[in-house]
């Protein structure tokens, strides 16, 4: 057993795991294969993947950096750098979601149901601008808690809720 | 004595001493919130979304009825992939508009999820040396197929559901199969897995962690996963801060696309979904008569619907048709695209006309005068057609059909998925099943 796990690098359970659902996968693997596209499905598989790992993460982490630098190295009396996040990461949700339908990319879709694809457009950027709006309701109305609880000091910052 | 840069080479390709610069090292990654607990939170709703998503497919699938015959068997190699294959049932009527909503629906919702899991577990991604024993070679690798397959899975279905196909082949084929390859890799993530999950979820309480503030908030303590920033920021967010923002993306996503879903009164606050909005006085088309090729002069006065059971045919113009005893049904057009909705239907059963050719309810194949595009022939099982609900619909809503859902004629089944009920029906066909 212990031979098992200093050759292997784990037990044999997890051996099991392994072959078990590498089966299920290889089995569907190699029926797509009888249909002559593995190929083309294999490159979006891998491409979804690093289009993931390669340019979404990188660009959203690089995002947020420049956001954390622009925050400085003084702590402002109410932290803000949450109410961009957070309008930004929703409305990024409902773009990676729909961009075929907010882009007009989907050209079947007009096609096929001869509706037009030009309100998605309208439609996230209105919900864009209702999350950009409360968040800056909400930052405001901290804003001038903070500054009216001044007098009680930096506590004040400390016992803001939500962030 | 300076090494030379090709030993430094061979130590980087054989994966020994220091790892390369950037995101290989530890002190990269400074997030303070990422670590086990985290991870297995995300991990934990996972769980027990994604086998709801897969066994909802799988029933998807089966409402196909592939076992009729080629017509319906998209994926004619299937193999053991279709062993569990059943005759999909007509009640209760709502059963594929269910299956289906929560199947769309719950994949639209995790999307947050799946990308926070993602964000929450990418230092593993360059983890150094990338692989330290063979165990982890095939773990590595069946990693590839879990997120390979989970993006390409969510994608991939978004993406057909607003009608968007870059590539080049088929959805139908390309998602069955790839929810398979995700899911054997996901059976091996679970096991390998779990027993980690499960220590992570006992390190901290969640009552507690959504009680803590911005200035409670501390790197999880653990230096096992590789997970925990060895220098970590000073944190911008809590705990319950990310926890509430994924939520409330997958929230956001779900209310702004579940009218399209659960019914015609509030498909108007489906803002972001592809069958939302406003249909005044009118519900859904899923693919015009335009689109499908279809002209006056195909539905004119010329146009009867032909019967047909072995030697026996009957053709029957649309008032014979109306002359026949009329049925209304209240029944869902639910469309494997996700949306769906509730109309009152009237027409001829399906059975009756059988009688006129002097058949009993069989298999029958349903012909459409479409002139391109998926499903222009599709088989309807013994127990569809059996059904009294199971109608060929002449009207909807006291009112003739449009042309755009299906005049002169369309088929409505119960609890059948959308692309089964045949608009711009031309000919109905006794077969023998499998045949």
């Amino acid at each position: 057993m212990t031979r098992f796990r200093q050759t292997y690098g784990d037990s044999p359970a997890h051996l099991v795991a392994v072959v078990v659902g590498m089966s299920i996968a290889g089995y569907a693997i190699s029926r797509v294969n009888d249909l002559g596209i593995l190929i083309a499905i294999a490159i979006w598989f891998v491409g979804m993947l690093l289009v993931h790992d390669v340019v979404l993460f990188p660009v959203y982490a690089g995002l947020d950096n420049v956001l954390a630098r622009l925050r400085g190295g003084t702590a402002p009396r109410v932290p803000w750098v949450n109410h961009v996040r957070v309008p930004v990461v929703l409305s990024s949700f409902l773009f990676i979601a729909w961009y075929p339908l907010i882009l007009r990319l989907a050209r079947g879709y007009p096609r096929a149901t001869h509706r037009s694809n030009a309100v998605f457009l309208g439609h996230w950027l209105m919900v864009t601008g209702a999350l950009v709006a409360i968040s800056a309701i909400v930052y405001a109305a901290r804003l001038f808690r903070a500054r009216r609880a001044q007098p009680a000091g930096p506590a004040a910052t400390a016992s803001v809720p939500g962030s | 004595m300076a090494r030379l840069p090709v030993d430094r080479l061979t130590d980087l390709a054989l994966g020994r001493g220091e790892p390369p610069p950037g995101p290989f090292r530890p002190a990269f990654w400074r997030s303070p919130l990422r670590g086990p607990w985290l991870t297995a939170v995300f991990g934990c709703v996972l769980l027990v979304g994604i086998p709801i998503i897969f066994v909802t497919g799988l029933l998807s699938y089966a409402s196909y009825d592939p076992g009729l015959g080629a017509r319906n068997d998209q994926t004619p190699g299937k193999g053991l992939l279709g062993s569990y294959l059943f005759d999909w049932p007509t009640d209760p009527s709502w059963l594929y508009r269910a299956v289906i909503g929560v199947h769309v629906l719950l994949g639209v919702t995790l999307l947050p999820i799946v990308l926070a899991k993602l964000w929450s577990v990418i230092p593993k991604l360059f983890a150094w040396p990338p692989v330290k024993t063979p165990s982890q070679v095939i773990e590595r690798l069946s990693l590839v197929l879990l997120v390979g397959g989970a993006v390409f899975e969510l994608m991939t279905g978004l993406m057909n559901i607003q009608i968007f196909y870059p590539w080049g082949f088929s959805f139908y084929t390309a998602h069955f199969y790839g929810a398979w390859v995700f899911i054997g890799a996901f059976v091996t993530h679970v096991a390998v897995k779990l027993p980690a999950m499960r220590h992570a979820l006992r390190t901290r309480s969640i009552a507690r962690e959504l009680r803590t503030p911005l200035a409670d908030t501390v790197p999880e303590d653990d230096t096992e996963s590789g997970l925990v920033a060895t220098s970590p920021a000073a944190p911008t967010m809590s705990r319950r801060g990310l926890l509430g923002l994924v939520s409330a993306g997958s929230l956001l996503l779900l209310g702004l696309a579940g009218g399209q879903t659960f019914g015609d009164r509030l498909r108007g606050t489906a803002l972001l979904a592809p069958r939302g909005g406003s249909y005044p006085g009118d519900f859904p088309v899923n693919k015009t008569a335009r689109s499908r090729g279809i002209t006056a002069a195909d539905v004119s006065t010329t146009w009867a619907l032909s019967v047909v059971a072995g030697s026996r045919t009957i053709a029957l113009t649309r008032a014979q048709l109306l002359a026949m005893p009329q049925t209304t049904a209240r029944l869902p057009i639910a469309c494997v695209e996700g949306w769906s909705t509730v109309q009152t239907w009237t027409g001829v059963r399906l059975a009756d006309l059988l009688d006129l050719v002097g058949a009993q309810p069989g298999t029958v194949e349903v012909t459409s005068l479409q002139k391109h595009g998926a499903f222009g022939v599709v088989r309807l099982a013994d127990n569809q057609v059996a059904d009294p609900r199971s109608l060929l619909a002449l009207g909807v809503n006291g009112a003739d059909l449009t042309l755009d859902h299906g005049f002169p004629a369309r088929i409505i089944v119960p609890a059948a998925p959308g692309v089964h009920c045949t608009k711009w029906v031309r000919e109905v066909r006794l077969v023998e099943r499998g045949a």
